[in-house]
């Protein structure tokens, strides 16, 4: 049975995500061999968008895509990047791998632990930070170094970290 | 923002137009960018071919294989579609050289993706960067929708019959995914399990068609190798190791960064003179040359040339060139676990070997660490580890293996010291008291 004949299935008629992401996964499709080639990128954008990759997330893409939810669940839980449950607002993602914990990474991670009062993979009561001790990010050449969603924060201490905490803080209360 | 480092000794070949904006397509050609396209069209592929086999360039992500040989794999006629895949997904310990390249040049990328296609048949790469670079994924976007603008993707590419489309990926958080094999799975939208070889991706790859894929610097190092011509460039480094290479330099030094130097420096060099020796005045104790996968050499051991056959000689790779350099203070059993924790978090699990040894690894070493350990202790992690060796699809458990033999061999004495000085172990209590005794 194809997408278009089908109402039910008929991805357009979504309301998981916006208008516009919708129609970046209509082309993000279209734009491969094979259209499961799209899962991955459109999952992520989708949790970008979301906040996480839910049940609805993933019934969607299932459909969009066109295979079983069960396929998309098994490659979820392959990434570690990809997440079922939601973040804080700004996700703390401190490296401790070799070259951020021969320039202090465990401190860092120390430090924000403490800051926030949370641990790792846990989020603070407000929603607004969850802290996570992540693999190598590439920059180690600029050690220690962490992530704040996507933004790279580097050649860290523990004063810099304070006030990259404040600067998001800042952020969210200028909303 | 990560900062750009210089020395006098460095070589600028492919970090050439680093720091110049070269991001910007015509920034690019004013540098000389897409010159070495239009050469290529012009004097078609058995030139390029012939160019990178001169060149001596050697995949940069780590194995070392000749790049002009892996394209002339490639078979002339193929009835699917072949194409050409770009490995950005750079997360080896100790390296953050693709990273500059896709923030300072992704366009060479780009080029380097083109003639690769040119040289095989093909008509379409893909450039796939890990999921935490999104950054760099949005540059390199802004790159290639330059290019289509400007008719340099696309149908007839400067005017020839040559038409080629590149498509850029994002991963989404997995250091397996660098293999290969895993790195097809992934781009074909599923969870990133290496395939065994043979068949090679040249003759079945992506989407079942032959497939040529090499690392991001392999592939930035293309558009200078035909600008400069294969024999120039073989002269910068050493013999059967041509060019120059992208250090990242991290750890205990006084000026981390990533340097361009040419093939076969000196590592002492590198440490002590490029990247200003160790802060505080402190001694060297050990250097990991190639990334975290790459066994680590004393101090005494440092006098060596980098590439990957003194690298080899050595007793250990050159990797992906990822120098990580620990001072005196650093514990290895400290180091060591570090190095197994991450290799655990990123085993696939398709391969028992690997899955298990990395495991167990990681257990008996979080023991050890925390002050139960034994000698045996010692023994038995060694000869798991050797016991991973060649046992796997992917090199993935031969990266860990290789590191922990490395640790046990090379610092045995201060792993058996670590028992004897950290008796965490609780003091023994009798099982049963003996009454009247």
């Amino acid at each position: 049975m194809s997408l278009k004949t089908n109402p039910e299935m008929n991805p357009a008629t979504n309301t998981v995500f916006s208008p516009d992401l919708a129609a970046r996964f209509d082309k993000l499709v279209t734009l491969y061999p094979l259209r499961r080639s799209a899962l991955i990128p459109m999952l992520l954008y989708a949790q970008d968008e979301v906040g996480a990759v839910n049940d609805q997330v993933i019934a969607e893409i299932a459909l969009r895509i066109g295979i079983t939810e069960l396929d998309v669940r098994n490659v979820i839980s392959y990434y570690s990047l990809l997440h079922t449950k939601p973040h804080g607002r700004f996700h703390v993602q401190v490296c401790t791998n070799i070259s951020c914990m021969l320039r202090g990474g465990n401190e860092m991670l120390a430090h924000c632990k403490d800051r926030l009062g949370i641990g790792h993979k846990e989020t603070t009561s407000d929603g607004l930070f969850s802290l996570e001790e992540v693999e190598c990010i590439g920059a180690c050449c600029w050690a220690p170094a962490v992530q704040v969603n996507y933004d790279f924060h580097d050649n860290l201490t523990p004063e810099k970290m304070d006030a990259v905490l404040e600067s998001y803080r800042q952020k969210e209360s200028g909303r | 923002m990560p900062e750009l480092v210089s020395h006098p000794e460095e070589v600028k070949v492919i970090s050439r137009r680093f720091g110049m904006g070269a991001a910007d397509i015509d920034r690019y050609m004013a540098l000389g960018g897409y010159a070495s396209l239009r050469k290529a069209v012009d004097m078609g592929p058995e030139w390029v071919l012939n160019e990178m086999k001169a060149s001596g360039l050697r995949g940069r992500g780590g194995a070392g294989f000749p790049t002009g040989m892996k394209w002339s794999f490639v078979p002339k006629q193929s009835a699917k579609p072949k194409y050409v895949l770009v490995n950005g997904d750079e997360s080896e310990p100790g390296t953050c050289k693709d990273h500059l390249i896709f923030r300072e040049d992704p366009h060479s990328v780009i080029e380097g993706t083109m003639i690769a296609g040119l040289a095989i048949g093909s008509k379409m790469g893909f450039i796939y960067l890990r999921g935490e670079y999104r950054y760099l994924l949005e540059i390199t976007e802004r790159a290639l929708a330059q290019c289509y603008e400007r008719g340099i993707l696309g149908k007839s590419i400067f005017g020839s019959s040559f038409a080629f489309d590149v498509l850029s990926h994002t991963g989404a958080g997995a250091y397996e995914v660098g293999e290969e094999s895993a790195l097809m799975e992934s781009l074909e939208g599923k969870r990133g399990v290496p395939r065994i070889k043979p068949p090679f991706p040249a003759v079945v790859g992506l989407y079942g068609g032959p497939t040529v894929i090499n690392n991001a610097e392999t592939i930035a190092s293309v558009p200078f190798i035909l600008e400069m011509g294969g024999a120039e460039y073989a002269k910068i480094g050493t013999e059967r190791n041509g060019g120059t290479r992208l250090f990242s330099i991290s750890g205990h030094v006084n000026r981390p960064g990533v340097y361009e130097l040419p093939m076969g420096y000196n590592l002492k060099k590198m440490i002590y003179e490029v990247a200003g020796g160790i802060p505080g005045g402190k001694a060297l104790k050990a250097v990991v040359p190639g990334g975290a996968s790459c066994p680590i050499l004393r101090a005494d051991e440092i006098d060596v040339g980098m590439d990957f056959d003194q690298m080899g000689k050595a007793g250990t790779m050159l990797g992906s060139a990822g120098v990580v350099v620990l001072d005196e203070t650093v514990s290895i059993v400290e180091f060591a676990l570090r190095t197994i924790k991450f290799y655990q978090h990123e085993s696939c699990g398709w391969c028992i070997p690997c899955r298990e040894g990395t495991d167990w690894l990681k257990k008996t070493m979080t023991r050890f660490y925390e002050g139960y350990g034994t000698v045996k202790d010692i023994d038995n992690m060694r000869y798991l580890a050797e016991n991973m060796l060649g046992r796997t699809f992917c090199p993935l458990g031969d990266a860990a293996a290789m590191p922990m033999i490395g640790f046990f061999t090379k610092f045995r004495g201060e792993f058996e010291e670590y028992i004897q000085k950290n008796p965490a172990a609780p003091e023994t209590q009798a099982l049963v008291e003996l009454v009247g005794a």
